[in-house]
């Protein structure tokens, strides 16, 4: 007999094995749902997959009757622009900042104080200040997507770089380069593949403060919905949006995934499957 | 192109662990050098300080009569024992890299002509350690020899004034380990360089140098063991016909420490 740990599934099995989890929950809901419904026809916790379906057909393809507007796609559109400037702002500051403190000791010196400490700010403790600097608007929920995510990338990336092989450095002045050149053409590359996995890493919390942004002070976005129908016990609304929340955030997620195998190949061989 | 290299009563140090003790030592311009010596005595150490890389902690290093510069650069190539290529890039990338830091200070990189021209000279390079085959594979798909053959490509792009070697081949079959002494050799001659080699081979280090030198500890201290550091206890001038080298020599102590030795020329005779 082989050691547990050497028994790896094969490919078909692997892929059953992996569903088996989802099936299994699907069937325990369903089960419940029923159930409940047989005992108190007026549930609204465990809704049937049906009115799910309804709900969320209701919310993606009829106009709302008073604004006109999808509302599905309304409050997905928000919400992604919101995402998307906060994430991409966040990788580009966390990317310069993370290069500058790691190739260069005299920023390193300078900044990685104020990062370690900055890093150690909860972010929705300063939820409210950021209400009041920045106002309700879209400002301010970027800014905290911004404010949570940033320290994290910006040491992700510093360490990274401090765990590049000195030799590599050395080597590449011997060739002739500048520290400009160290940066972009030994440094910057082997970089990019651990950004990337950072900014995968920071899709779940980017998410979260996104969401309590919006649960507190917004009109529009995913957040703001899930909340809104909360005070109506809308359990029909708010688990087809959290179902879609979490299916956006693993797109975003297997996206990123590819791309990094895709672009930087060479990061990848030696990993363990 | 190449240089004179001394070591003006140098000391290395490691906290309270001494590495290396009173290096004095005038290697002239021209001379390929073979450093031998036992795992530790601190032979990857004193390549580390021609390069720049680090600083002794007593003393100074002079290139041509002048203090060494305290960082990298390219008038000294090296291979190092270990990470001497680039993983993110090609074999052809990889010695492309030196042509496009010398000619582009902004994008490091080559465009159009330019490029074809770099490549086509590369392609040469790369022909000359024998990996033509796998140009364009990433350095994880090397073997342990092909990647320092890389190195060696990589290193010798730019034709440097001293070239440092760790090891080379260390991790090469005897065929192949010919041809580079043969490549090594003849750029050696042909560019005029400087060349230092680590290597713990005896019959290589004869074989290729002009010169040996041998670090190792002559005093330990069994309750202080980095109360000593390694000094030169041979140091042999391999150009001379009669030199055949009498096992178990060693110089006086007194003349090993402090006299600089002038050089190829004037080595000691067995
Ligand atoms: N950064 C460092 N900090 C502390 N000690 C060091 C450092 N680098 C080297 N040493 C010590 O210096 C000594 C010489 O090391 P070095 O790498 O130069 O040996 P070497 O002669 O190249 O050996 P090998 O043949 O095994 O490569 C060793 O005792 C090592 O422990
Ligand atoms: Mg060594």
């Amino acid at each position: 007999m082989r050691r547990l740990m050497n028994l790896a599934p094969r490919p078909g099995i692997r892929l059953l094995l992996g569903l088996l989890p989802f099936v299994l929950i699907a069937f325990i809901y369903v089960a419940a749902s029923a159930e409940r419904r047989a005992v108190n026809p007026d549930d609204k916790l465990l809704p049937p997959v049906s009115e799910m379906v309804a709900a969320a057909n209701r919310l993606a393809f009829e106009p709302d009757r008073r604004s006109g507007e999808y509302v599905l796609w309304s409050d997905t559109a928000a919400s992604l622009r919101r995402l998307a400037l906060g994430l991409g702002i966040a990788t580009a500051i966390g990317l310069t900042v993370g290069l500058g403190i790691g190739v260069l000791p005299l920023v390193g010196a300078t900044l990685a104080p104020l990062v370690g400490v900055l890093s150690m700010v909860p972010p929705m403790a300063i939820l409210p200040i950021l209400f009041i600097v920045f106002g309700l608007g879209e400002l301010s929920k970027v800014v905290l997507i911004l404010i949570g995510v940033t320290p994290f990338l910006i040491r992700d990336l510093a360490l990274t770089i401090s765990a590049l092989p000195p030799e590599q450095l050395v080597k590449a002045q011997t060739l002739g380069a500048s520290t400009w050149q160290v940066a972009i053409r030994v440094v910057l590359p082997q970089i990019m593949p651990r950004l990337i996995e950072a900014v995968r890493l920071s899709i779940g919390p980017a998410f979260l403060f996104l969401i309590a942004a919006e649960a507190i002070a917004s009109d529009v976005g995913l957040g703001y919905r899930i909340f809104l129908v909360r005070r109506y016990l809308a359990m029909d609304i708010i688990l087809p949006y959290v179902a879609w929340i979490t299916l956006l955030a693993f797109l975003m997620d297997w996206a990123l995934a590819t791309l990094a195998r895709r672009a930087f190949g060479f990061a990848y061989v030696t990993e363990r499957r | 192109m190449s240089s004179t290299i001394a070591f003006r009563d140098v000391w290395v140090e490691y906290g309270d662990q001494i590495v290396l003790e009173r290096l004095n030592l005038t290697i002239a311009a021209g001379t390929f050098v073979s450093l031998v010596g036992p795992s530790g005595a601190g032979k990857s150490t004193m390549l580390r300080m021609l390069l720049g890389q680090e600083r002794p902690s007593r003393g100074e290093i002079m290139l041509d009569g002048v203090p060494m510069g305290h960082e990298p650069g390219p008038d000294r190539g090296v291979v190092f024992q270990r990470y001497s290529v680039f993983p993110h890039l090609t074999v052809l990338g990889n010695v492309l890299l030196g042509f496009e830091f010398a000619a582009s200070p902004v994008t490091g990189r080559l465009f159009g002509v330019a490029r074809r021209n770099a490549i086509a000279e590369c392609h040469r390079l790369i022909d000359e350690v024998g990996l033509s085959e796998h140009r364009d594979k990433y350095p994880y798909a090397l073997s342990g020899g092909m990647q320092q053959r890389l190195a060696i490509a990589q290193a010798i792009a730019k034709k440097p004034k001293v070239l440092l070697l760790d090891e080379p081949f260390g991790a090469l079959d005897p065929g192949t380990r010919a041809q580079m002494h043969e490549l090594i050799r003849f750029l050696w001659r042909d560019c005029g360089m400087t060349v230092v080699m680590v290597t713990h081979d005896i019959k290589e280090a004869f074989a290729l140098g002009t010169r040996l030198i041998a670090l190792d500890k002559k005093r330990v201290d069994p309750q202080a063991p980095g109360r000593f550091g390694a000094i030169i206890t041979y140091d042999l001038d391999l150009t001379r016909d009669s030199a055949v080298p009498v096992l178990g020599f060693t110089k006086p102590l007194s003349k090993a420490g402090s006299a600089p030795h002038q050089g190829a020329q004037e080595g000691v005779r067995p």
